[in-house]
């Protein structure tokens, strides 16, 4: 019989430092990158970049991708990689769009939760229990999501009126509300196009105009991670189980049950960005709907580094990217570029203060690459656009994947009694 | 040893039969849920398969997963999971036809320079993912997926007529290709259809997929690299070297996956082109458990179902919904990638057991023998 | 203060597991305060007052000590302001020294013992049960250990401790129970027992040692390392090999200039041919990283290696082993061996490019296998058959194997790193021999081990690896294992003198 790994624990050397972002420097650049932006826009002429209009559809279309990516959030803490939370969200938009049609859009939100969630022990049965490969099993769930959908809106949506195997009958609205006074005096101030004091209000105000109540929901859920996560026995418990499953094992935790529960609850989260997708999104389920976003909800949490905080401020970002694709897309990409062209001028200066001379030259090379395409021409390919939101993800994970830590037995395969 | 053997051939056959078993048996459930009949539909698909224009469907479609198959297949040994073979195969797929559109060079040398622009295409495409995770640490199942919707992307633009792109009737296409690059089939009469030339290249691919991961260096070094990335170093193994000759060959061989189709029979590339072989791809390749020859009768299997469930829907006297075969597919591989694992693991605590009851039995017959307790 | 000693797979750590909860026993009895108990999990036996502290620390990195204490028995004191005061209490009153808000994974081997310590004091124990805890210890932290222990036992609790350093045993237990094979063989109080008396209670038999004869080192140098330098790394990526820190563009970078701390630092030493370099260190002392140097998995930052007169320090670790430098690696499991792969095919690991393994870029599977039953038999692996998986083998076998293929290649520069760690006696002394014989004919060795004896026993020359730099050297043939530990933890350098009062001048050119 074998004997469990032999290596003993090796002796760290303490004082490693902190890798991650502090708050002053992130909030500068947040700053710096608005003013930025509203230069550019001032250049540009691009209204739409920074308009209300813009921000709230942006906000709309981050709901999903951030409530994918706290779905990621909860299971990676726990150790289970989740690759199948598109198939997840499939199955929250399925299941939204036909209880909401029947019952009301509020019940077609429960039913979308509970679709995930039913993806999601699935899920945890195969890693949990049959300790499968977390990615292969999450893939399986993806291509059975996909399978099961398409059979079951045979079924129900075809016979309905205005519905089809790809479409679902329309669902009634949940309603959107807006901040009286607020919404109009912020809007105001965008249309007025001022630099920097437009720009802001256009952010503040596309938070607080057309707001939907989900969406308010989707927003509160991010705190409310944090503090179960970070603040009660329980998260502390699920966390352990992502960082050192064997330890927790020996002080008595259930390693399996919190796992479960974990990944159950991040499919309960991708169903209701699935959800929010065919019910306030749009109004009704679509074939394709989902379009990706479960896998740019795990980028999102990547770029925030496994962090609630971080992942809203991804998902933010790629809302905006998303909402780019929507509203006057063309215009307002070529606008970017030169936001982007004057983003590498500083990277590149930064990198050459670093010493880094070879990476500093090279992005000075791509910077004047992208001003040169600013220049000569007027606007982007609509395909180009349609790409940006998964370009984008690229280029930030490139950028960040380095320096982030992941809970430390993310992926690894655990059996009860293992440390033996 | 001969037990070990036997129980050997036992256990591979166990995982792949108690998926299908169990598939069968869900599916069947699906379908008493729906209201139907539980076996009619499978009689149904299997009377298909008598008939021989179904039959040279099925190969031919078979052959566009398998050599898609083997793509993901090759990545899974390295424990890396291309995703990507969606974006792969149909940019490949678009780049071949526009050359093959453009350039008209005799037909010898056609066919391979077109098969060499699919190839270096999906390898390209491929190698973008490749390189991310080497040089930024980017994990590639996320890149692929990415590069997947990219790749969408950039076949519309080049696909637009103003580019590349020509119009027939509603359709966008890249035009017809020079017939110097039409690789002629096997005619088996008209009512019966024509198998793609390139089912050969598919077999090729397979023996050379297994020749190459398990009579090589190169291919010990990649299955090390998937068992133990830090033994495979350890022993010599250069990981990023690896880690980035695996995605581009993996590219390049996703890349051909849907020339048997282009060369063969609809000489276009067209918006219509099949979609999603990729993730097809990935299913079949768990089915048959990235080896050569269970991925060939997984892709049969595949083509079978895709093959046979159009006629469910005119059955008489009661029509089926075809999808029950798209739920069976997505069951299967559910079911395949839990029933694999269990076999495995009990495979190898067997092994376990009997290599120390072996033991301890030679050891009862020494005194002197000081037998490990279990610290 | 209860000892339980017995040698290397005796059944301590089953054992305590048994009386921790981990395992169930399969037959026989417990008693707790005259009443029979029976633990179905670790919970039942915090609950009646036991706590374990593990040899392999159960600790998260990324969560702070009070996370890891509180973990499990939140109920207790909450997670909050009110745990923090009892850690603290209890640190104080036992003189443990823990802060609350610190990264596991910032501190040293002996503050997480405490932390493992306060973990079990913290729910309430009365009964502690240490897993071999000086293995990672120096002596002098030995000594501050032991001392805590004491407080402990002033303050009523109960100790009991495994080990099988006899040495500590004596000096610390009020009485010891010797395990051999899984049945106790004696109990013994240390005031009427001595060392010898407690050996040969402990093995039964002779103790098998690892000394040599005579000197068979040349002074044709094999390895020649010259400044050797490596610098502190940050943290690694998703889940690759780590990267140097810096190439993320919001991070802060490590610069090459002064200030930053070296793992390794300005190494220079020579191995000739016929010569066991051994190195002793607490754990975390660099020698993992100058094994990579030599290996060629992590190149350093400045210095040379040279491996018969060529510069080697750019090679990759193929070209490097293909020349002739053979490496059992320190964790064979995740270093040395495929464990879900056939023996033959492990047999190929590590020389995939050389015969009998190879012809040209194809593999030769009959070559290899019919090599690997030769090792098999020349190096008694203990195996039904070249086909099993080397999961299926024991640890010693694995051992066995590893060695086996690694002198198959006929290297001329041995890199062994903890070489007989985790394996049963008799394998222990079959490995020694195979080192022992092929040094013989001009192998050069390079030694790393926590095991002083073997070290002792197996060099011919000595050096301590201390802070990344080699502080001192010994002579093999007189130093004891308290000397060496005094320069292991940097209490004493350069050369270390035998102090003994009939000290005979020794042969200083061994």
């Amino acid at each position: 019989m074998t004997t469990a790994t032999v290596a003993k624990p090796k002796a760290q050397q303490p004082g490693k430092g902190s890798r991650r972002v502090s708050l002053p420097v992130l909030l500068l650049v947040i700053a710096g990158v608005l003013v930025l932006t509203s230069i550019v826009r001032l250049i540009s002429g691009a209204e739409g970049i920074t308009s209300t209009g813009q921000m709230s559809t942006a906000l709309r279309l981050a709901v999903p991708i951030g409530l994918a990516g706290l779905g990621g959030l909860w299971s990676e803490r726990s150790g289970v990689v989740n690759i199948g939370l598109e198939g997840m969200m499939i199955l929250g938009t399925w299941f939204g769009a036909w209880a909401g049609y029947q019952w009301g859009p509020w019940t077609g939100v429960v039913f979308g939760i509970i679709g995930g969630a039913l993806g999601a022990v699935l899920h945890a049965i195969a890693t949990v229990t049959f300790n499968v490969n977390h990615i292969v099993s999450g893939v399986a769930i993806n291509i059975l999501a996909l399978g099961a959908t398409r059979y079951l809106s045979k079924f129900t949506f075809e016979n309905q009126p205005q519905g089809s195997s790809k479409q679902s009958p329309p669902i009634d609205s949940l309603g959107t509300f807006d901040i009286p006074g607020l919404s109009s005096w912020l809007d105001t101030l965008n249309q007025k196009h001022w630099f920097l004091v437009s720009d802001v209000a256009g952010l503040i105000g596309g938070l607080f105009t057309d707001l939907s109540p989900l969406t308010v929901i989707a927003v509160a859920l991010v705190p409310v991670t944090w503090w179960v996560l970070w603040r009660t026995a329980f998260g502390l418990r699920l966390r352990s189980c992502g960082e050192n499953p064997v330890a927790a094992e020996s002080l008595g935790v259930n390693v399996y049950k919190y796992k479960y529960i974990a990944v159950i609850i991040s499919g309960g989260f991708a169903g209701l960005g699935g959800a929010f997708l065919s019910i306030v999104a749009s109004n009704v389920y679509l074939d394709g709907q989902t379009a990706g976003r479960g896998y740019i909800g795990l980028a999102a949490m990547i770029f925030g580094n496994w962090m609630p905080g971080g992942l809203a401020l991804g998902a933010g970002l790629f809302g905006y990217t998303d909402s780019l694709n929507l509203r006057g897309g063309t215009t307002n990409v070529h606008a970017l570029i030169l936001l982007l062209a004057i983003l590498l001028v500083f990277g590149a200066a930064y990198l050459a203060w670093r010493k880094r001379y070879l990476p500093a030259l090279i992005t000075a090379v791509v910077s004047a690459l992208m001003f040169v395409w600013y220049v000569s021409t007027n606007e982007v390919p609509k395909q180009l656009v349609s790409a940006t939101p998964y370009i984008v993800t690229l280029l930030v994970l490139s950028l960040s994947a380095q320096s982030l830590r992941m809970p430390k037995a993310d992926g690894l395969p655990y059996r009860k009694g293992q440390g033996k | 040893m001969k037990k070990f053997d036997k129980e050997r051939a036992l256990l591979a056959v166990a995982g792949p039969v108690l998926a299908l078993v169990a598939a069968i048996v869900l599916t069947s459930i699906v379908l008493i849920a729906s209201g139907k009949n539980p076996f009619e539909p499978y009689r149904l698909m299997l009377e298909q398969v008598g008939f021989s224009d179904i039959q040279v469907l099925i190969i031919n479609q078979a052959s566009l997963y398998y050599i898609a198959a083997l793509a993901v297949a090759l990545g899974f040994r390295m424990n890396l999971f291309n995703i990507g073979v969606d974006g792969q195969y149909r940019l490949a797929a678009m780049m071949t036809a526009v050359v093959g559109a453009h350039v008209a060079l005799p037909s010898f040398l056609q066919v391979p320079m077109l098969l060499l622009v699919g190839l270096l295409t999906g390898a390209f495409w491929a190698g973008i993912a490749g390189v991310l995770k080497v040089t930024r640490g980017v994990s590639e199942v996320v890149s692929t997926i990415m590069l997947n919707a990219i790749a969408t992307s950039v076949i519309g633009y080049l696909t637009l007529t103003d580019n590349f792109g020509v119009l027939v009737g509603d359709n966008i296409t890249t035009g017809v290709m020079k017939e110097s690059g039409w690789v002629p089939g096997i005619n088996l009469g008209a009512d019966v259809g024509e198998i793609y030339g390139l089912v050969f290249l598919a077999v090729l691919l397979g023996i050379g997929y297994w020749l190459v991961l398990n009579r090589t260096r190169f291919g010990f070094d990649l299955r090390a690299t998937g068992a133990s990335e830090t033994a495979a170093a350890a022993s010599g193994v250069d990981a990023k070297k690896m880690v980035f000759t695996a995605m581009l060959i993996s590219g390049g061989v996703a890349g051909l996956s849907g020339l048997p189709l282009l060369l063969g029979d609809s000489h276009t590339y067209a918006l219509t082109f099949p979609a999603g072989l990729g993730f097809t791809a990935i299913g079949i390749a768990l089915l048959g458990r990235n080896n050569p020859g269970g991925i060939a009768l997984a892709a049969l299997l595949w083509a079978f179902l895709d093959k046979a469930s159009p006629a469910l829907d005119y059955a008489t006297p009661v029509a089926y919904e075809k999808e029950i075969a798209t739920i069976m597919q997505g069951l299967i591989v559910f079911a395949v990638v839990i029933s694999y694992e269990a076999v495995r693991q009990w495979g190898l605590r067997r092994q376990q057991k009997r290599v120390g009851a072996e033991l301890a039995a030679a050891a009862a017959g020494n005194n002197n023998h000081k037998k490990e307790v279990a610290a | 203060m209860h000892a339980l000693v017995g040698e290397n797979g005796a059944g301590k750590s089953t054992l305590m597991k048994i009386l921790y909860g981990m395992q169930k026993p399969d037959e026989g009895t417990i008693t707790v305060a005259g009443e029979q108990v029976a633990f179905h999990s670790p919970a039942d036996a915090i609950a009646r007052g036991i706590g374990m502290v593990h040899q392999h620390f159960m600790l998260a990195d990324n969560l702070t000590v009070l996370e890891n204490v509180v973990l499990g028995s939140e109920k207790l004191y909450g997670i909050g302001a009110a745990a923090r005061k009892k850690i603290k209490e209890i640190s104080d009153r036992y003189g443990l020294n823990v802060r609350p808000d610190v990264l596991i994974e910032d501190l040293g081997v002996a503050d997480r013992q405490r932390v493992e310590i306060l973990k079990v004091l913290f729910r309430g124990a009365t009964t502690l049960i240490l897993d071999e805890p000086t293995a990672v210890l120096v002596p002098q932290e030995v000594d501050a250990l032991f001392d805590n222990l004491r407080e402990l036992k002033a303050e009523g609790l109960s100790v009991i401790f495994i080990s099988h350093k006899l040495g500590e045993v004596l000096s610390v237990a009020d009485e010891i129970t010797v395990i051999r094979r899984g049945t106790t063989v004696g109990t013994a109080v240390p005031a009427e027992t001595t060392p010898r008396q407690l050996a040969e209670l402990m093995v039964g038999s002779e103790l098998p040692t690892p000394e040599t004869a005579e000197s068979t080192v040349t002074d044709k140098p094999v390895v020649e390392v010259k400044g050797l330098t490596v610098y502190a790394s940050g943290g690694a990526s998703l889940g690759e090999l780590a990267e140097p820190a810096g190439t993320g563009l919001l991070t802060e970078e490590v610069s090459e200039a002064d200030g930053v701390r070296r793992v390794l630092d300005d190494i220079t030493f020579t191995i000739h041919a016929g010569e066991v370099m051994g190195v002793a260190g607490v754990e975390g002392n660099g020698q993992s990283e100058l094994i990579e140097a030599l290996i060629g998995l992590k190149n350093a930052d400045s210095g040379t290696i040279a491996f018969l007169g060529e510069e080697i320090t750019s090679w990759a670790t193929r070209k490097r082993r293909e020349k002739g430098i053979g490496y059992i690696p320190e964790d064979r499991h995740r270093q040395g061996l495929l464990l879900e792969a056939p023996l033959w095919e492990n047999r190929i690991l590590g020389h995939v490019t050389e015969r009998p393994n190879a012809k040209g870029f194809w593999i030769d599977p009959k070559g290899a296998q019919d090599d690997t039953r030769r090792i098999v038999k020349d190096y008694d692996v203990r195996t039904p058959g070249i086909d099993v998986t080397a999961a299926s083998l024991s640890g010693g076998n694995q051992q066995k194997l590893i060695v086996g293929r690694e002198m198959s290649h006929a290297p001329k520069f041995l890199i062994a790193a903890h070489p007989t760690r985790g394996v049963d006696v008799g394998a222990q002394a079959a490995i020694w021999d195979h080192i022992r014989a092929a040094r013989r004919e001009g192998l050069a060795v390079l030694l790393i081990s926590a095991d002083l004896d073997e070290l002792i026993g197996l060099s011919d020359t000595l050096r301590v690896i201390y802070n990344g730099r080699l502080v001192a050297d010994a002579d093999p043939a007189t130093i004891t294992p308290e000397e060496l530990g005094s320069a292991m933890t940097g209490a004493a350098s350069g050369h270390l003198e035998h102090v003994d009062e009939a000290a005979a001048p020794e042969d200083e050119a061994r």
